[in-house]
């Protein structure tokens, strides 16, 4: 039951070299979803057929010779994603029997590249949330403690990645929606720069911050997986005409002469103890793998969560719009058209209502300079931060997240609390750059934390290359799945 | 920041929201407490913040008029809670 | 109403762009009369989730175009923007639209009154959009169409500076004119691909402030434009009168009864939260992007008109027809081109506006599928010039030109319409007339010297038309007066 290769890298060579197929590989993750999904619940619909169809094809083509960058590789798809003939229900209500009749860009790019999709992983609804607990079907458990939440909103794809029922994922990240479950979780989870994948076929929340993010065992996978997903989409008007660099390759493991920068303000008061020592102990290991450490100042820092609530709030509250019951998703029929509308949408789930609400009065006549406009501005001085750090600095270093996975129920009708826990991930969502959440040990409880290290745009070979030869220096370790009777 | 009733009301009709009257009172309450916080944003001294300002780097994308395939009716109409004559079907709206 | 009251009216015209592919998808742009219902359509026009726009480059050529055409200062940083509001004709419940950002801004247009003063009305703006779905009515339900969603669309925003139903009409129908010279809409107004709909109120004659504004709809013709603002501006002068007032609202024009009805009421503005689209990236244009615009900017209606005037002396109705139509003009002007010494842009003018214009009535041609290209007509004026052919021959010819497509003096040779202006031919024709008529001539030389026209008819007949009037009025004079002696 419990498979013997868990990175994609593995998996990958094993493939190539012809010790498993991709139907063996594929069947053993369907076999372990249906052992222990009831438990950890990562999945929304796992699309077993296509994946056995896919794999099958996989397997065909390498007969004949081919192979391609993740050919037969099983992975699965935040449901953010659309992924064509399948539900994307965005873990919404509203879109329960919602069949895309297209493929996100990035799920486009998987399959090009011989991936199998084992199926759709459970998020906030429409990616609002920090732990699942707002899907509209079900809360993901964190692998490591059952009882607690694996972070959100890419909550689902971080289990299931985590718990071995598949061999990386991909979430999205609009506010830390990847590295905070990466770091729940003990994954590396990476927010690519803005532009680098393309959003189409990915469910709008806020769209000038929403971007694809992979998430893998190691470093390497997910570069792995990054190397498949970016690259230019003419679809989407936002996509960068960049070239693609191997990212794999850049994983050199040599740092020297790096220099990191270690912004203080990220530092913040209650900030649990354990994390904080945890992530200026792998600062130190950095510093001994021969990069320099500076210390930085990102000093609107804290004005990080305002802005990002306005602005996604706003963003939110048209991107969700479409949804009145006319052309798809659910329709709740009441009085008059209005009615019906307004009846359809009251299917959103509570923390959507109150972004959509916020993001209205933000809007609103009267008010519009004093909240989105203002939030617009301010977001200038976080990127001109940013940019002013990037000037004597390579990588920024800091924690991920200010505590480890919180217990299911704790924070969920406490929207602030619960916002809180995102003050570390977003001020880079506002900002251009790219960032990623790579594990740095454990708490008391056992439970992972995440050093998030941060990059210019479209500098992802660079973090990606600290977070792999830091990797190189610690021990591995999966979780002890406590889940009773299977494991 | 404190939002009345009628004020929570009128947000809720913006966003073409059905609420129930304890929908309103609790999420009032927690809008205004978002209001409070958000309001830190006043400290800061934004009169040098330019926008607008022509410098963006990603400018002027856009496509040649070239005709692509559309959907199929069907599958157009697929995902429709209601469909009549190869239409979308809702509710009478008044002829405007 | 006039003497109390000041009409405060103005035009917000919106013209769909007559691009191959829609605004923000590649959904080809069908005529949303005849087309199947939802049959261009893709996931983008219809607002499905995760869909994303890219901008049409030659929409935004065409927007370019107009604003140039309304002398407006183009706007070199162009942001598009969502404007919010909930219709179920509308995909994302916003659409796409330029707010604070438009593409031109502070324009005018020239018209001419029917009294032949010349007025000139504001443009405030012209900003490019697109078209949502399409409602169709039924007992029980109303169905939507989304072919016409997302086509681009221009919307041209006058300032109030109209004053009557009169002048409305005549600026929408320049608008119009212009609009279809650029090639960027039809014009077709019962299609709905060009709608108009102004915004009046009345304010006391030397009052500031405006009066409570009226938005008028259903306007599907350029009578209806006039008579459904000239019947707004009276009720408002009425309730005014009778110590109403007058509410902002819709109100829509029913043709038949001649009158406007209320719609709908406007009491609170709708709060459309606009801001800044993130899914498209700022469109700045530039120095050249403008300049190659105004070089593929034509001669516009007026500026033709005033050349026929001054230039070929042509009256003020002969030049406002014929450039009325740019197809019809620039015929016209090729013709003038290549005249060489052949006829005067007056007769051409003629030509086309009597003969030619008559022709492709008859025939229900229009200028573009004309067989008879303005090089042909120049040629066959020539003939007439040269006296080859009279004028009764050459109307001949050129229906002959009209059917076949063939060259004129192919057709003057092959049916033998040559004139005659051989003096001895004609001469032996007129000695046999007058020996056989000996009536008439004893009445010729009687003093009935009108009767010269009744023998320039006889040699006429005799000729089949042939004969060069100007030599068979000479001979016959001639000879008649040999008779005296």
């Amino acid at each position: 039951m419990e498979p013997t290769i868990s990175t994609l890298i593995e998996l990958r060579d094993a493939l190539r070299r012809g010790e498993l197929t991709s139907v063996a590989a594929t069947q053993a993750m369907l076999d372990r979803i249906v052992a222990i999904d009831n438990t950890i619940r990562s999945y929304l619909t796992v699309t077993d057929e296509m994946a056995l169809e896919m794999a099958a094809t996989a397997d065909r083509r390498r007969a004949e010779g081919e192979d391609t960058p993740l050919l037969g590789v099983p992975v699965a798809v935040k449901d953010l994603l659309c992924l064509a003939g399948a539900p994307t229900t965005a873990g919404s209500k509203i879109l329960e029997n919602f069949i895309s009749p297209y493929n996100a860009h990035a799920v486009d790019r998987l399959i090009e590249a011989g991936a199998v999709i084992l199926g759709k992983t459970n998020t906030d609804e429409f990616a609002m949330g920090s732990s699942t607990e707002s899907s509209a079907f079900f809360t993901t458990r964190n692998p490591w403690d059952t009882e607690r939440v694996p972070g959100g909103s890419s909550g689902g794809s971080a289990a299931a990645v985590a718990a071995g029922l598949a061999y990386g994922a991909l979430g999205t990240d609009t506010g830390g929606s990847v590295r905070q479950p990466a770091s729940f979780c003990g994954l590396v989870g990476m927010r690519p720069t803005y532009g680098r994948i393309s959003r189409w076929g990915v469910i709008a929340y806020a769209s000038s911050l929403d971007q694809v993010g992979p998430m893998g065992q190691t470093a390497a996978d997910t570069a792995a997986l990054l190397s498949v997903i970016a690259g230019y989409d003419p679809r989407d008007s936002t996509s960068l005409d960049t070239p693609v660099p191997d990212y794999e390759a850049a994983l050199t493991g040599d740092i020297r002469g790096l220099r990191v920068g270690v912004p203080h303000e990220f530092f913040i008061e209650g900030i649990d103890t354990e994390v904080e020592a945890a992530v200026r102990a792998a600062i130190e290991q950095i510093a001994r793998l021969g990069a320099e450490i500076i210390e930085i100042s990102i000093p609107h820092t804290r004005y990080g969560l305002p802005i990002y609530y306005l602005i996604a709030s706003a963003e939110a509250g048209a991107n969700l719009a479409r949804y009145d019951g006319t052309r798809f998703g659910e329709r709740v029929t009441g009085s008059d058209v209005i009615d019906t509308v307004e009846r359809t949408r009251a299917l959103f789930g509570p923390e959507v209502k109150r972004r959509i609400m916020l993001g209205s009065y933000a809007l609103s006549a009267g008010y519009y300079d004093q909240y989105y406009g203002r939030a617009l501005k301010a977001r200038e001085l976080i990127r001109e931060n940013f940019r002013q750090a990037f000037e004597t600095v390579d990588v920024i270093a800091a924690p991920t997240c200010p505590t480890t996975a919180f217990k299911i129920g704790e924070r969920v009708d406490d929207p602030l609390t619960m916002y809180l826990n995102d003050m570390l991930t977003l001020p880079l969502n506002l900002s251009t750059g790219c960032g990623l959440s790579t594990p740095c040990g454990f708490d008391s409880k056992g439970l992972p934390i995440g050093l998030q290290l941060i990059g210019g745009p479209l500098q992802e070979a660079t973090i990606l290359n600290v977070a792999h030869a830091y990797e190189q220096t610690q021990p591995r370790r999966k979780p002890e799945l406590a889940l009773g009777d299977i494991a | 920041m404190s939002l009345t009733h009628t004020d929570v009301e009128k947000i809720a009709a913006l966003s073409r929201l059905s609420l129930t009257k304890d929908e309103l009172t609790h999420f009032g309450e927690q809008l205004s407490a978002i209001l409070d916080y958000v309001a830190m944003l006043s400290e800061l001294d934004l009169s040098d913040a330019a926008l607008e300002d022509q410098t963006a780097e990603h400018h002027n994308v856009t496509r040649d008029d070239i005709v692509l395939p559309s959907l199929s009716r069907e599958d157009a109409l697929f995902n429709a809670a209601e469909t009549r004559d190869g239409q979308f079907f809702i509710q009478s709206i008044l002829e405007e | 109403m006039l003497q109390k009251y000041e009409p405060v009216i103005g035009l917000e015209i919106h013209a769909e762009l007559m691009t191959q592919s829609k605004m923000f998808c590649g959904c080809r742009v069908v005529d949303s009369v005849e087309a199947e219902p939802n049959t261009a359509v893709c996931p983008v026009c219809l607002g499905m989730p995760g869909m994303l726009p890219v901008v049409n480059r030659r929409a935004v050529d065409f927007a370019l175009l107009v604003a140039l055409a309304l002398n407006c200062e183009v706007q070199s940083n162009n942001i598009f923007a969502r404007k919010n509001y909930f219709y179920p004709d509308l995909a994302k419940g916003y659409q796409i639209s330029q707010y604070e950002f438009p593409i031109g801004l502070r324009g005018y247009l020239d018209i001419t009154l029917s009294d032949g003063t010349i007025k000139r009305i504001g443009i405030r703006r012209v900003h490019m959009e697109e078209d949502t779905g399409k409602l169709t009515h039924l007992s029980d339900g109303s169905l939507v169409d989304f072919n016409r969603s997302g086509v681009a669309l221009l919307e041209i925003v006058s300032d109030p500076d109209i004053r009557s139903g009169e002048e409305a009409r005549a600026y929408a129908m320049r608008i119009r004119q212009i609009l279809r010279y650029l090639r960027v809409n039809t014009g077709d107004m019962e299609k709905g691909v060009l709608r108009i709909e102004p915004n009046i109120s009345i304010r006391p004659r030397g009052a500031e402030a405006f009066g409570t504004r009226v938005e008028l709809k259903n306007l599907n013709s350029f009578r209806a434009l006039a008579d459904g603002t000239d019947f707004e501006l009276d009720r408002q002068a009425a309730l005014l009168d009778s110590g109403g007032r007058v509410i902002q609202e819709t109100r829509g024009w029913h043709d038949a009864r001649r009158e406007t009805f209320s719609q709908r009421s406007k009491e609170e503005a709708e709060d459309y939260r606009y801001f800044t689209d993130p899914d498209l990236p700022p469109l700045y244009i530039d120095e050249a992007w403008i300049e190659s615009a105004r070089i593929a900017l034509p001669e516009l209606p007026q500026a033709k008109e005033a050349r026929y005037r001054d230039e070929f002396g042509l009256s003020d109705y002969e030049a406002s027809v014929l450039a009325e139509d740019r197809a019809v003009a620039e015929w016209f002007d090729a013709a003038v081109a290549g005249k060489g010494a052949g006829a005067s842009p007056k007769t051409l003018a003629n030509w086309i506006l009597n003969d030619l214009f008559r022709l492709m009535n008859e025939r229900g041609r229009s200028i573009d599928t004309l067989p008879v290209t303005p090089a042909a007509l120049v040629a066959l004026l020539g003939q007439v010039e040269q006296g080859t052919i009279n004028q009764t021959t050459a109307r001949e010819v050129l229906a002959e030109m009209m059917d076949s497509g063939r060259d004129p003096s192919s057709i003057i040779e092959s049916r033998g319409l040559a004139q005659i202006s051989d003096e001895a031919a004609l001469t032996s024709i007129i000695d046999t007339i007058i020996a056989g008529n000996p009536g008439p001539v004893a009445n010729y030389l009687g003093g009935k010297e009108n009767l010269l026209g009744w023998f320039v008819g006889q040699v006429m007949r005799e000729t089949k038309g042939r004969a060069n009037p100007a030599v068979v009025n000479e001979l016959l004079r001639t000879r008649l007066e040999r008779e005296r002696m």
